[in-house]
């Protein structure tokens, strides 16, 4: 087979590795692409797009069952899960092919296939891509980006079979609404689905293995979610771990450890989200210098891995997985190869967002992972009660709370739960990435009435000076 | 009216260079920052960039043009909304297609003119309007960076910025403090305190000891730690030699007259051992208060003033210098300096040193005579507008009267900030700390 040259080859097609491409393309590189399964990969086919599809839905079910707030009257709302996973798949079909036409505009050369490592030639990277074991192409390039992305972890005897415990992929699809629903895990994936079922009528029961849910978030936050969640009818153990399950025909009993006492609970279906492992089989790595700590690849600064032309981005490379933090680390590795000046990236200017109900979204440090830095803090609060735009949307829960460094006025960390907080936290991330202190977000004005007008509050209430609470 | 492109200074000592390429073509439209031009000197090729923004009218130099005047007038800008009818009041552009006359008759034209204006104003930087590189005095930080580098008591003028567009970043500063990276909270707030004069890095690419040891051609070394006073010294002399534009005066002194008077000081029993350096340090001081536009420092709002002659004295230390300090010097007699100095002398050797005590002054002494240098060149200790380099009192030929003798003789030059003090005023000093080391008996008034 007649071997193809490129300037760079990216492995894979997710965010991190779509948006190298182009990139590079922009960069005047001659680029391919190997994709084995979807562009746009697990984000825009399996991850975040699909499921605020799914989200959205699940929302307006919750309105049309409160219209009576708001004066309207609706009878016998119902719903059909066939349609609204249809709806979700056509999301993400649509993007994906937007991806492709992007990938074509900028005459990225796609490959269907899955791509190995396969050495060095006259200072060429080597690339075999493959189908269903057959041979597809030889591609050859001076460097190589992996971005290979990441699965969900198994669960020792909770391994998914696709029928009574449900992966992500498996709870984005479901033929029919189970009555009850385990949630193993709740970190963003597990309360997202939590959110969605619950939202639609299921008994949803939540075991965290941490002594909160979402624990990567603000301790306050996290405990203000918990309140909001059990308000609604969620059910939530924490400190807690599944010791058993027993698949029955149609429903599945598990035993649940919390904090020494025991108790069982029969479901419908268990959907495991603990966490995820990076893909790094079967792409050629052994016998490179590239070396994998805890499934996930180690990069330097830039992405390079240590073997000569070798780069690696995204879930492959490690926390947070995100795709806009992978995306944004195939820029510095194109560019790194580019020759440009670039930053290495800088974890707590990284958003993260999680789309349930209440919504919610932080970006730096926790206020306990600030004071264990040895800052000492100021920190502002603001509570959607005193905001004259949520309480005329009808969204008077949530809260936001700001984290400054007490001596240099640096914006540590900024942390939010409520309505359109996933939208909100950018406006702090700006701040941060500018390295504003707290006068700037002072002296900004913020437009009245809108939600980020807490988001002023918040940075005042840091020094005393809040105005409406 | 049509801005002037005027030949740019790419370099202090540059007085003519070669057109050697125009980027931008008659007509062109010209952002602040485009590269218009491109100019040879002897040392090097340089690309000229726009400060005004507007329309290229008239290339009034042509490409290929050799010795080209600084300040000459190379071409003219139009800025936006003025029409080419403006050009008709502009001075006589010589057209483009004759290189050759451009050439020579500018430069002889404008010779008398070039040297008429350095005198009123020497070496002033060529006229804002159409000079390159040119980026006024506005620093680009981040709000965080101003505020560290407010507490930190880094200047932010000599920090070289990191982020986008050359902008100065938390990170920046933290290197330019010294401070590691989140280091434990009480040493961050001890740094300004302890080191107020660690003043920015002008961080050049970084000397890291891989790059050196590369660039030495990987030779055999030995490993010295960079002790922390190491550091405040490569700093504060780096951004020294990089922000204070300097200049040096020499004079030579007769000492004869001094020694014997020393020494009959200190024959008299009372327990003086006055040095000369002691007489410097009295001569400096009673020099700078007759001659006071000497005794001043450069801010970017005024030129400071003193009112009084604080002396930094250099004491060389286990692995670096000091300068303990001789405070309202001018006020105090030989046997004060003396035994002030000696006393700071072995508090500074011992470590002991207060840090009102050796931080701040306005002027200083760098004394290498005992090791027997006959002359040399100090570099300026900021804020201070000048430092004495002295050197060995030595035996040398010398002509009185037309006769060829022998004279102890010291020489000393005086390092001057240009921005502070001319070279008028630096003499006027030199003059008069000449007079006073000559005739030493008037410093004892």
């Amino acid at each position: 087979m007649a071997e193809q040259n490129f300037d760079l080859i990216v492995v894979g097609g997710g965010p991190g590795g779509y948006v190298a491409a182009i990139r590079a393309a922009q960069l005047k590189m001659n680029v391919a692409l190997v994709e084995r399964e979807h562009l746009g990969g697990i984000c825009l086919n399996w991850g975040c797009i699909p499921t605020k599809a799914l989200l959205r839905t699940s929302e307006i079910n919750h309105l049309l069952h409160h219209l009576d707030a708001y004066g309207f009257k609706a009878e016998n709302v119902s719903f059909d899960i066939a349609k609204i996973v249809d709806r979700s798949r056509k999301v993400a079909a649509q993007l994906s092919g937007g991806v492709k036409h992007l990938l074509k505009k900028n005459k990225v050369t796609v490959f269907d296939g899955s791509a190995k490592l396969d050495g060095v030639a006259g200072g060429n990277r080597k690339i075999k891509v493959e189908k269903d074991g057959k041979p597809v192409a030889d591609l050859t390039a001076r460097n190589v980006i992996l971005a290979t992305g990441a699965r969900a972890r198994q669960a020792p005897g909770m391994e998914g079979d696709g029928k009574l415990i449900w992966t992500y992929k498996d709870a984005m699809v479901p033929k029919e609404l189970p009555k009850s629903l385990l949630v193993v895990g709740s970190g963003a994936i597990g309360i997202e689905f939590a959110s969605f079922y619950h939202n639609l009528g299921v008994d949803v029961t939540v075991v965290e293995m941490m002594d909160r849910v979402l624990p990567v978030e603000d301790e306050e936050i996290s405990a203000f979610a918990r309140k909001s969640f059990e308000k609604q009818g969620l059910k939530i153990r924490t400190s807690a771990t599944v010791k058993d399950v027993k698949k029955a025909a149609s429903a599945v009993t598990a035993t649940i450890e919390t904090q020494g006492k025991t108790e069982s609970i029969t479901v419908d279906r268990v959907i495991v989200a603990i966490g995820i492992v990076g893909n790094v089989e079967n792409i050629g790595l052994e016998g490179t210098k590239i070396k994998v700590e805890k499934t996930h690849v180690v990069v330097d600064a830039h992405l390079f891995t240590g073997e000569p032309g070798v780069y690696a981005i995204g879930d492959m490379v490690g926390p947070p997985w995100l795709a806009h933090k992978a995306s944004h680390e195939g820029i510095i590795a194109v560019e790194t190869i580019a020759g440009m000046k670039t930053h290495a990236m800088d974890v707590t200017n990284i958003p993260g967002c999680t789309y349930c109900m209440p919504q919610v979204a932080s970006v730096g440090l926790t206020e306990a992972k600030a004071k264990a830095a040895g800052h000492e803090v100021k920190v502002g609060r603001f509570p959607y009660i005193g905001n004259g735009k949520a309480i005329a949307m009808g969204e008077t829960e949530g809260l936001i709370k700001t984290v400054f460094d007490a001596k240099t006025g640096e914006l540590l960390g900024a942390h939010m739960i409520g309505a359109e907080v996933t939208e909100l936290i950018q406006g702090y991330v700006v701040a941060k990435n500018l390295e504003t202190t707290e006068a700037e977000l002072m002296e900004t004005i913020f437009a009245h009435p809108t939600l980020s007008e807490m988001m002023h509050e918040s940075v005042l209430d840091a020094y005393g000076r809040a105005i409406h609470f | 009216m049509p801005i002037d492109i005027l030949m740019p200074a790419l370099s202090p000592t540059m007085t003519e260079g070669n057109l050697a390429k125009w980027v931008k073509q008659e007509g062109d439209a010209v952002k602040a920052g485009d590269v218009i031009c491109e100019i040879e000197t002897d040392k090097a090729t340089m690309e000229v960039e726009a400060v005004d923004e507007g329309t290229l009218a008239k290339i009034i130099v042509a490409e290929g043009t050799q010795g080209v005047k600084v300040n000459e007038v190379i071409a003219l800008l139009l800025e936006e909304g003025e029409s080419a009818d403006a050009l008709g009041k502009a001075p006589a552009p010589k057209s483009a297609p004759a290189p050759e006359n451009p050439k020579t008759e500018p430069a002889k034209a404008e010779a008398p003119k070039a040297e008429a204006a350095p005198a009123p104003k020497p070496a002033a930087a060529p006229d804002a309007k159409g000079a390159p590189a040119d980026h006024g005095d506005r620093v680009f930080a981040t709000p965080l960076a101003r505020r560290m580098a407010e507490q930190a008591g880094v200047d932010l003028a000599g920090v070289k910025g990191s982020g986008p567009n050359g902008r100065i970043v938390k990170s920046d500063i933290e290197a330019a403090a010294g401070k590691p990276k989140q280091a434990a909270a009480p040493a961050v707030a001890e740094a300004p305190k302890a080191a107020p004069t660690v003043a920015a890095a002008p961080a050049a690419a970084a000397l890291t000891k891989d790059r050196v040891v590369a660039l030495a051609g990987n030779v055999p070394y030995t490993e010295i730690p960079n002790t922390s006073m190491r550091k405040v010294i490569a700093k504060r002399l780096t951004e020294a030699k990089q922000t204070v534009p300097h200049f040096y005066l020499t004079v030579d002194c007769e000492i004869d007259q001094l020694l014997k008077i020393r020494a009959e000081l200190n024959s008299r029993g009372e327990g003086l051992k006055i040095s000369v350096n002691d007489f410097v340090i009295r001569a400096s001081a009673l020099a700078l208060k007759k001659v006071p536009a000497a005794n001043a420092s450069w801010s970017d709002d005024v030129i400071l003033q003193w009112s009084q002659a604080d002396i930094a004295v250099a004491v060389a230390i286990d692995g670096g210098l000091i300068t303990p300090i001789i405070k309202q010097a001018e006020a105090k007699g030989l046997a004060t300096i003396s035994s002030e100095m000696r006393d700071l002398g072995a508090r500074a050797k011992a470590g002991k040193l207060k840090l009102e005590e050796f931080q701040g002054g306005t002027f200083s002494i760098s004394n290498l005579g005992m090791f027997g240098i006959k002359e040399f060149s100090a570099v300026i200790n900021p804020p201070h507008g000048a430092i004495l380099a002295v050197g060995a009192g030595e035996q040398r030929p010398v002509v009185k009267n037309g006769a060829l003798a022998i004279a102890t003789v010291m020489s000393c030059t005086l390092s001057v900030d240009h921005r502070v003090v001319d070279g008028a005023v630096g003499a006027a000093f030199l003059k008069a700390f000449k007079g006073l080391i000559e005739d030493p008996l008037s410093m004892l008034l």
